[in-house]
């Protein structure tokens, strides 16, 4: 069975349609990435898919679950148990250390053993040397190291990653994609990346284009990184 | 133009998007405007544009004559003998309360043919000299030909009122001849006022001089109006500055506003600059929105501080007459005048508390590369250097503490109060500092994750947390140290009460007590009591309102060997009650009270030269007591030594010292049974006490309600921060949301910051409130009023009000804190 199913997806926000009739599956384990330009609807299809957003007409199924179908607390759940979020702009909190910073969504769930799963995933993420230091002491692809490490803590089964490396250069924005590769690769975890990196399609399974609100085309490249 | 468009775009469109907390900061404005207005307009009501109740009908002459104990009446005969045409108006001057409704009215006697005061068409001459006959002020609200009881002195009788007197106000008004009768007077006269002819210029006062004793005093008429204003003068100057709290707590949120938006907008602002806009352009924008908010809570604030006056005139009154003088408030005032002063005080404390933020966003650089949390460091950086000043602000508090009041006004008290607050602002941010970082383990562990985003979260934003926990704990401070005060004050009374009052029975004329109102009780009761079986002694105790260096005082006379024998009086120096009350006996030595010690810097071992009669008479100061009976002073003599100056017997109370195993009650039976007939009052010691607290109570009342009011600016201005927080933070909430959190843990981050912030107001407000009570009894209190007064801790009170201006605090978040988890996540995750 698919982990998420888009079926006939539409969405408008005061009468504008941002996707329509979007239909496709990402299976377990795969890295698929949304590609198209700005406003294709990539960010929206992510929400959804995060259960953060719905549609106006369709379904979107996350684990077998129609999200339009949950109640705010099943919601609450549900992001906590399957889902994890990368944001283009990082979103660490500055208040927080980067330990902290990690550990917080296993706080939010209230679940034993924070600091020890936060720790072990910064080591994964080769900053565990970095675990005291605040988020403005951090170089950019630091900070979005740490913001992998936080959106895997709590062993989702689904990662959102929304634009990883659209604001890093493209060196840093490589390393990110490897680590999001292996990551998927060792954990098993499914990633859905929007992205308009050119180089992303080449660690993907699936890339799916999009172009105003729509499904273009759904290919399936030769991994090249 | 540049400043107008700059300001709509960077302040107008989001003053409008967040109505609520832009709402909220201009009733921070309009509040602490309309306290200090309300203030301002009772206070001119109730003792500023002050007139003593007897002044009714004095009209504005030229002199007044006025003597301790009297004015011989034989001084008009020897005025109207000179050679010139002095208009002569002899006056008595007393209060007689309407029994009917318990209310005192000034009872004032003069020549009603001669004066021409009534309307005497419709009544013979026969009538003015009638005993029965009184004529009353239009506000007293008797009619003509209607009978009024009216008890005066301990006597009451039934007068019929022959007229109304438009200009009299409530005054009870009767011919001189019948009222001289009715008071026992004799050939004794309170005021003469004399009217000096038209025509060239004369030295009159040398004229009118020469033929007056030495003991009786010619002033300016109003001079007694004058003492009474400059008496006055401190009380109106604290109150006045305690209506100031609110401004001063409000200031700190306008602060706080303005903080927020310029950290907010810095990112628009370099865009602005960056595109050209100068920096005084972006200074004159932020001093323009504080003006605006100003100008706005400033008009708002000058109709609530009319409505607010109006509620208040009658406690400042009550104070005015419980403590210093009997006078009747005036109608409040709304002048142009003050309406204008309350809008520049609201758009000044605006743009003076935004020029701070305002001078820092104009110093923001076009390109703003600085990240928040940066920013926030430095601040935290910085707070090891504020802790230094804040030291420094501390010891000029200490300095100024220690300087003496200048023209009697405790003004060093405030500028050292001043710098406590300061002080105490400048070293919050190291105090949420130390408490945030040793606690936030704890409370994490204790109150979940929740918990622990509140506290990183305030220290993170410690700018704005400083502010507001400044703000918060000013007002809990003030709190806190007025209450100390006043609950010191309060024990301190009910203490020096026991040791005063040894009596076991206390009698008075009827009618409500006044500081400046002496009526008498006959002078036959005294040996009538003196002979029941159960009675051991009366000290019969003669008071007289005095003008000693240009101020209002009280000179009484009581049975010094009595007092000596019963009284436990605390004496400055030490010495027993007993040998201090000897050595009045017999001789013209005197005893005065602290309040007047302190007034007059007179200490034992001075002399003091007292008009008496007609003779002024040189008394030796033996020594100084503790009293807080009133602000005005007391000069007490032996009632043997005042009554060979001042020879009327008739006293002002007494108290009845019972023979030991005679039952209180029966000895107020028969106490009470010896006066049948005349209108006295009986306390019991325990009843004056209970009597003497609820005036003390009373007269705090106000104080209690400003602030209580500076208290609820804060807790207001707590609500409208949080808000901000609230908008300020809202990508971090959607961030929150999608990394797990749910609607109710939002929520409860943003009542712990509440309840945080709170805690830390309490802290900081406490001791900052204990250092400051220490201030108001030890310097402000003793240079204004000069009353000694143990520290003591009202720890009930504290508690109770401590722990409802938390409750307040942490009800303050719930709206912002609905406001948080309404926020749409993917809406605010991307915005700066």
């Amino acid at each position: 069975m698919s982990l998420l199913r888009f079926k006939h997806v539409s969405k408008s926000y005061s009468g504008v349609a941002a996707l329509t009739d979007v239909s496709f599956d990402v299976e377990r384990g795969q890295l698929v990435a949304l590609v198209g330009r700005s406003g294709c609807g990539k960010s929206t299809l992510l929400n959804m898919a995060g259960a953060m957003d719905f549609p106006t007409s369709g379904e979107v199924e996350l684990d077998g679950v129609v999200t339009s179908a949950l109640n705010e607390t099943a919601l609450t759940v549900s992001r906590r148990e399957k889902v994890g979020f990368i944001f283009q702009s990082f979103q660490l909190l500055a208040s927080l250390s980067v330990l902290e910073n990690v550990e917080l969504p296993l706080l939010l769930a209230r679940r034993a053993g924070a600091r020890e799963t936060a720790l072990r995933w910064l080591a994964q993420v080769e900053m565990d040397t970095y675990a005291t230091r605040m988020p403005y002491q951090l170089s950019g692809g630091q900070m979005q190291r740490v913001a992998i490490a936080r959106a895997l803590v709590h062993s989702p089964v689904l990662l959102l990653a929304d634009e990883p490396t659209g604001n890093l250069d493209s060196t840093t924005g490589d390393v990110i994609l490897t680590l999001l590769q292996r990551i998927a690769r060792e954990h098993k975890t499914t990633i859905l990346m929007a992205t308009h990196s050119v180089d992303a399609e080449g660690v993907t399974d699936v890339v799916v284009r999009m172009r105003d609100g729509r499904v273009q085309d759904m290919l399936k490249p030769a991994k090249s990184v | 133009m540049a400043y107008l468009t700059i300001f709509y775009f960077l302040f107008a469109r989001p003053l409008w998007r967040e109505r609520l907390r832009t709402l909220l900061m201009m009733a921070t404005v309009a509040l602490g405007v309309a306290v200090v207005l309300a203030i301002e307009m009772a206070g001119e009501a109730a003792a500023g544009s002050f007139r003593s109740s007897v002044e009714t009908l004095a009209g504005s002459g030229d002199y007044e004559i006025t003597a301790t104990g009297g004015v011989p009446a034989a001084v008009v005969e020897r005025l109207a003998m000179l050679p010139y045409a002095f208009k002569i108006r002899p006056r008595v001057e007393d209060y007689a309360t309407i029994a009917a409704t318990n209310r005192v009215a000034p009872f004032i006697a003069v020549d009603m043919l001669a004066d021409a005061v009534a309307n005497q068409d419709n009544v013979g001459a026969g009538e003015f000299q009638q005993d029965g006959s009184i004529w009353v002020g239009k506000d007293a609200g008797f009619a003509v030909g209607a009978t009024v009881r009216l008890i005066v002195n301990d006597q009451a009788g039934d007068y019929k009122v022959r007229g109304v007197i438009d200009n009299a106000a409530d005054a009870i008004v009767m011919d001189l001849s019948p009222a001289t009768r009715l008071l026992g007077r004799g050939e004794k006269l309170d005021r003469i006022l004399v009217d000096v002819p038209p025509g060239p210029s004369h030295d009159w006062g040398a004229v009118l001089r020469e033929a007056l004793g030495e003991g009786i005093t010619l002033a300016p008429q109003g001079s007694h109006t004058d003492e009474n204003r400059r008496m006055l003068a401190a009380f109106r100057w604290n109150l006045r500055v305690l209506s100031y709290i609110g401004l001063l707590v409000g200031a700190f949120l306008i602060y706080n506003t303005i903080s927020v938006s310029v950290v907010r907008r810095r990112e628009e602002i370099g865009i602005v600059r960056a595109l050209g806009a100068t920096r005084l352009a972006v200074l004159l924008a932020f001093l323009l929105e504080a003006a605006c908010l100003g100008l706005i809570g400033g008009i708002v604030g000058v109709g609530l501080g009319r409505l607010m006056a109006a509620g208040s005139v009658q406690l400042v009154a009550a104070t005015v007459q419980s403590l210093y003088v009997s006078s009747r408030p005036a109608p409040v005032e709304l002048t142009w005048l003050v309406a204008v002063t309350g809008v520049l005080i609201g758009i000044l404390i605006s743009v003076v508390s935004a020029l701070a933020p305002a001078l820092e966003a104009a110093r923001v650089v076009p390109v703003e590369a600085m990240s928040r949390g940066r920013r926030d460091h430095e601040v935290q950086l910085s707070q090891w250097r504020d802790l230094g000043f804040a030291f420094v602000l501390a010891v000029g508090a200490w300095v100024a503490s220690q300087q003496p009041a200048v023209g009697g006004k405790p003004l060093f008290g405030y500028v050292s109060a001043l710098l406590l607050i300061g002080s105490s602002a400048l070293a919050i941010p190291s105090l949420i500092s130390v408490l945030s970082r040793t606690t936030a383990g704890i409370v994490g562990r204790l109150f979940g994750v929740e918990a622990l985003l509140a506290s990183r979260s305030l220290v993170g934003s410690l700018r704005r947390t400083a502010v507001l926990v400044g703000a918060l704990s000013t007002a809990i401070a003030m709190l806190s140290a007025v209450g100390i005060m006043v609950g010191s004050f309060r024990q301190t009374v009910l203490l020096w009460m026991e040791d005063r009052l040894q009596a076991d029975l206390y009698l008075r004329p009827a009618g409500p007590a006044g500081a400046d109102r002496h009526p008498t009780l006959s002078a036959g009761i005294a040996p009538s009591l003196e002979a029941l079986p159960g009675v051991a002694a009366v000290d019969s105790f003669r008071a007289y309102e005095i003008s000693y260096d240009g101020l209002p005082a009280t000179l009484g006379g009581g049975d010094a060997s009595i007092a000596g024998r019963y009284g436990q009086r605390p004496f400055h120096s030490g010495a027993h009650p007993a040998d201090i009350f000897r050595q009045l006996i017999g001789r013209d030595n005197v005893i005065v009270s602290e309040p007047f010690a302190n007034k007059h810097l007179v200490k034992a071992g001075d002399t003091l030269e007292l008009p008496l009669g007609e003779r002024r008479v040189r008394f030796h100061v033996v020594d100084i007591y503790g009293d807080y009976s009133n602000e005005r002073g007391y000069i007490i003599m032996d009632r043997a030594t005042m009554l060979r100056y001042l020879p009327d017997p008739a006293p002002s109370n007494m108290a009845i010292y019972l023979r030991p195993g005679v039952e209180l009650e029966a000895g107020r039976r028969a106490v009470e049974q010896a006066l049948a007939g005349r209108k006295v009052m009986i306390f019991t010691n325990r009843s004056l006490r209970k009597e003497a607290i609820l005036v003390f109570d009373r007269t705090f009342a106000i104080t209690y309600a400003l602030e209580a009011i500076a208290v609820f600016v804060a807790v207001m201005g707590v609500a409208g921060a949080l808000l901000a927080l609230v908008i300020d933070r809202r990508r971090e909430f959607g961030l929150l949301r999608f990394l797990g959190g749910s609607t109710g843990q939002i929520r409860r981050i943003i009542v712990f910051e509440a309840g945080l912030l709170g805690i830390f107001a309490n802290i900081a407000g406490i001791v900052l409130g204990y250092v400051l009570s220490l201030l108001l009894i030890y310097v402000i209190n003793r240079q204004s009023f000069g009353w000694t007064i143990e520290f003591h801790w009202p720890v009930t009170v504290l508690l109770s009000a401590l722990s409802i201006v938390y409750a307040a605090t942490v009800l303050a978040a719930l709206y912002p804190s609905q406001v948080a988890a309404r926020l749409v996540p993917i809406e605010v995750i991307h915005e700066n």
